[in-house]
């Protein structure tokens, strides 16, 4: 069989040159995954001195098998039916064409990141479904689905690069949430890494956009201290307690260096703004050293960037706590609607830099209540645990 | 083999044993540690005997939720902050026989809580519908 991240390079490739001779977009698709599972079943005795060029050929002879046995009015339609020679066109960059595709507007997140890992990621639907924890059915279906959604559209223009950054952000931030210190609940598609991947080939095919590569950064900046987010329990460790010399130097020197790059482009974005705010929390040698007025600098930025967003609100307040003082914190987070998730834990967090114990426990307790995860439900009530304890046996 | 789910109540149930009564946040972190390590170290164990099936846990606060006729959107009734039984969480496991799903049950219930303590908290067991027997 062919080398598996090899094979994964060439599933995008594979399927823009079928793309690009005809083939619509669905059945192209099931044409490489096909081929995939045939590059896989493959003696290793057998394995082609040139994969990519392998690949088309099955992939091909896939779609045109599939279309023969298909009904003769498809058969019609097809726009090619032999094979052409490879032309100019085969060497160009179809990421972003691809990647628009599976991020259309029409699909909604789940199944747009779901497609974008088969058909761009080259995962397949089992791995997927499990990163999902879905039975693989289901999966199936949903992706099903989602090209049901784009069949019939030719496609020859890329799409908007704002709605593949959108949903690469997301795969990201499933990936990265998902990921538990004790290794259960994930399968062995690591999503972070696998957004990082292909963030990458979209920001190497769109070198003029500063917000590809704010994102990419965003991304590294981030990834690189999730060997310090768990600790030897397994247990979430907030930023602020994280052992800094388990961060990976290199990838944030990587992740400063993309995000120096795009901003010296002059056209800002929310994802270099928050790439700019993960770099200077990287930067800092210990907690204590944090720069908050430049962080602060930098939310005031991203509050104009994205108006109406509670979420960044809630986030500059602990900025705010941090330069003004936790009072001028809390008066922000006040304003915020109650039911706003991890609004308890920013105001537990500034009441008990203001140094009111008692209630930064029973808003601990209550933010615990409402946690979205079990690993931030524990992290919580360890919090309000270790106030409890420090406030002497009460 | 047959299924059984084990639930796991925030609220309901018998009267809870001593050990259960104090809140976690009245815990110590290194309680609160040791109990969620106990919790993994009962589904890798059942995963290693190949009797687990799922596990989750759930959000505290929920709603009931009706069809109201056709056209119109559902009707939703809740969150109920009294109601008297509120389920925390379930496992599923595939065993040989009701001792053996009893005696997980058992285990998991053993889970240390404040000052190391087993909770002996009440869990309720659930056989799974089987299917019909195939020879009768």
């Amino acid at each position: 069989m062919i080398d598996e991240h090899l094979l994964r390079d060439l599933t995008p490739r594979a399927l823009g040159v079928l793309v690009r001779r005809g083939a619509d977009f669905a059945s192209a698709e099931d044409a490489v995954q096909d081929a995939l599972a045939e590059a896989v079943r493959r003696p290793p005795a057998e394995a082609p001195d040139e994969p990519q060029a392998w690949l088309v050929t099955v992939a091909w002879r896939k779609f045109l098998d599939a279309r023969r046995s298909s009904s003769a009015r498809a058969l019609r339609e097809v726009a090619v039916t032999r094979e052409p020679p490879p032309g100019p066109a085969e060497q160009a960059d179809d990421t972003l064409l691809l990647l628009s595709r599976c991020c259309h507007p029409a699909l909604t997140p789940a199944s747009a990141i779901a497609l974008t890992l088969r058909a761009v990621g080259g995962l397949t639907t089992a791995q997927i479904a499990r990163a999902f924890l879905v039975p693989e059915a289901t999966m199936a279906q949903r992706i099903s689905r989602a090209k049901r959604t784009l069949a019939g559209e030719r496609f020859a223009r890329p799409g908007d690069v704002r709605a593949v950054l959108r949903v690469l952000y997301l795969m990201f931030d499933h990936g990265f949430a998902g990921a538990t210190g004790r290794g259960r609940n994930v399968g062995d598609a690591d999503l972070a890494a696998e957004a990082i991947r292909l963030t990458r080939q979209l920001a190497a095919s769109v070198p003029h956009d500063p917000e590809a590569a704010g994102l990419l950064a965003l991304m590294l900046l981030h990834h690189a201290r999730r060997a310090a987010r768990f600790d030897a329990a397994g247990d979430l460790v907030a930023l602020a307690d994280q052992d800094r010399s388990r961060w990976d130097e290199a990838m944030i020197a990587e992740g400063v260096d993309l995000l120096q790059h795009a901003l010296a482009r002059d056209r800002l974005g929310e994802y270099q703004a928050q790439a700019a705010i993960a770099a200077l929390h990287d930067d800092a040698a210990s907690a204590d050293q944090t720069d908050w007025p430049q962080i602060l600098e930098w939310y005031d930025e991203l509050v104009r960037l994205v108006p109406d967003n509670p979420v960044v609100v809630l986030n500059r307040a602990v900025a705010v706590g941090h330069v003004d003082g936790p009072l001028a914190g809390l008066r922000l987070v006040e304003e915020l609607d109650p039911g706003l998730p991890r609004r308890d834990a920013v105001a537990a967090y500034l009441h008990e830099r203001a140094g009111d114990r008692a209630e930064a426990a029973r808003l601990y307790a209550a933010a615990a209540r409402d946690a979205p995860s079990t690993a931030e439900r524990t992290h919580l009530l360890k919090q309000a645990a270790r106030l409890n304890r420090n406030r002497g046996g009460q | 083999m047959a299924k059984y789910l084990l639930l796991k109540h925030y609220r309901g149930g018998p009267q809870p044993h001593p050990n259960a009564e104090t809140q976690m946040d009245q815990w110590t972190p290194e309680e609160i540690s040791a109990h969620i390590e106990f919790m993994g170290k009962v589904a890798d164990d059942l995963r290693e005997r190949g009797e687990f099936v799922d596990g989750q846990a759930l959000a505290p606060e929920g709603e009931f939720v009706r069809y109201d006729g056709e056209g119109r959107p559902p009707v939703t009734d809740g969150p109920f902050a009294e109601s008297k039984d509120l389920i925390a969480g379930w496992m599923v496991i595939d065993v040989d026989s009701k001792e053996r799903a009893y005696e997980a049950a058992a285990y998991l219930s053993s889970a240390p809580g404040k000052d190391g303590k087993p909770l002996h908290e009440w869990l309720e067991v659930r056989p799974f519908m089987g299917e019909p027997p195939v020879v009768e």
